[in-house]
């Protein structure tokens, strides 16, 4: 089963050169870690910042810059800072390429829920609406069953919805699907370890299962 | 040249009033009308309508006029952080109204632009879109369904920016411009308080952010606490 680095890891493939990437709050920012050298992409937070670089070293915080998790970052060279309109302009016009992001749930048919618990939890959907409404190619990255067992990847979300048939690729700790466009989640690759049988039986929704599935390489 | 400015922070809000709409500047507590909080609390000023994409916390920001219960609601994208906010909402207390965050920065840009409305594929089909008009259009080679969304009219706008001219022109330092020009442009009065306040002819005309048309008040700011919410660093 992956840990939240592990996940992470698998996602980093994900990236490729030349790419500009949107990551979310939680494991989608640990994917910046494990991007292969060589791999040369351009992350871009919706507070307006392309070219965002890593933590500042301890003294050289600065308060005016800050990426989307309110936390204090650097620029890279030929970084740039915009408003808040042109940096939704670019995700709604597709220039940005990846979006990878984390979900509470996720349905065979692509919709996505990830900011609201009624009567529980209402911290609001930030920017998640506006990504999985335009981005082209949207990977989350989730926990595929919850503390108490039970499946997260569902025939028809539970929770209130962030998008619609918008989720094309899903890494979990038990592994990589696909959301096939008839609905029903594609098994691609397994978590090392991992049996089929154990994936079964972590999946409320439709799972499709062709030929033998690989254990994956990371 | 139009002089925009204003002796300090009472006479720049000395005409809002109970009940009115403030568009408030910043992401998170980056970027905040620091000074203009302080004096709206000094004021009480009550039943406010704030846009504002997040609430502050619990002891800056707008969270400083939600412990004294003068915001009435509250139209935000992100609220989290913010115990007493929590608390007020779930109590019914406040009214809330969560929005998209790219649909907020747009409504208030389409204000500064004259444009009463935008077409956005932005929580369409989910409770965003409850009571909305949807409409289907092809671009970029795809159709799809877009949501249509008002753009905010406020009776107020108040920003903070790094440098600002006697002429009311504005330049943001940094991730502190975020939500700041868009929401200048929106107010039916636009209050700006600024680091550093200069004489017209000293800013760059190519590197003003926010020209002073939009801005009908300026004051310099005093004591800036400027507040990390995530102090996150590296070793070195």
């Amino acid at each position: 089963m992956l840990d939240k680095n592990g996940i992470a890891k698998r996602i980093a493939k994900e990236v490729k050169d030349g790419m500009f990437v949107n990551l979310g709050i939680g494991i989608p920012t640990l994917v910046a870690n494990y991007i292969p050298e060589g791999v040369n992409v351009v992350l871009q937070s919706e507070n307006g910042i392309l070219g965002m670089g890593p933590f500042p070293f301890e003294g050289e915080e600065d308060a005016d810059l800050i990426n989307a998790g309110k936390q204090t970052i650097t620029l890279l060279k030929g970084s740039s800072i915009f408003d808040s309109a042109m940096s939704f302009g670019m995700i709604r016009s597709q220039k940005v390429n990846l979006t990878i992001l984390g979900a509470m749930e996720v349905s065979e048919n692509g919709d996505i829920a990830n900011w609201k618990i009624p009567g529980k939890m209402v911290k609001g959907m930030g920017g998640a609406m506006d990504l999985v409404a335009s981005a082209k190619n949207i990977i989350v990255a989730m926990q595929q069953v919850n503390k108490a067992g039970q499946s997260k990847f569902l025939p028809k979300c539970e929770l209130p919805l962030t998008g619609v048939r918008c989720v094309k690729k899903v890494v979990t700790e038990l592994g990589v699907y696909e959301i096939s466009p008839q609905g029903g989640f594609k098994l691609l690759e397994r978590a090392p370890g991992i049996s089929v049988e154990q994936i079964k039986n972590a999946t409320a929704g439709k799972l499709i299962v062709e030929g033998d599935v690989p254990e994956m390489q990371i | 040249m139009i002089n925009r400015v204003v002796k300090n922070v009472e006479e720049a809000l000395k005409d809002i009033k109970d009940g009115n709409t403030l568009m408030v500047g910043g992401f998170g507590l980056c970027g905040i009308p620091e000074n203009c909080i302080a004096e709206l609390v000094k004021k009480g000023v009550k039943n406010l309508t704030c846009i504002s994409n997040n609430a502050g916390v619990d002891d800056f920001g707008l969270g400083l006029l939600l412990q004294t219960k003068q915001i009435k609601k509250m139209i935000s994208s992100y609220v989290g952080e913010n115990d007493e906010f929590e608390r007020q909402m779930l109590s019914g207390e406040l009214e809330v109204e969560l929005v998209p965050q790219g649909t907020l920065a747009t409504r208030c840009m389409a204000s500064g632009y004259g444009m009463p409305v935008i077409f956005t594929p932005a929580g369409v089909g989910t409770e965003v879109a409850i009571g909305k008009e949807t409409r289907k259009f092809t671009f970029n080679g795809e159709e799809k369904e877009y949501l249509m969304e008002k753009a905010f009219e406020a009776d107020f706008a108040i920003v903070k920016a790094w440098k600002g001219d006697t002429a009311g022109n504005l330049i943001y330092n940094s991730t502190a411009r975020n939500f700041n020009p868009l929401m200048a442009m929106a107010g039916r009065i636009t209050i700006a308080e600024v680091e550093e306040l200069v004489p017209a002819g000293e800013l760059d005309p190519d590197h003003i952010h926010t020209p002073g048309i939009y801005v009908h008040r300026i004051f310099q700011g005093q004591k800036y606490e400027k507040r990390i919410e995530q102090r996150t660093v590296r070793k070195k």
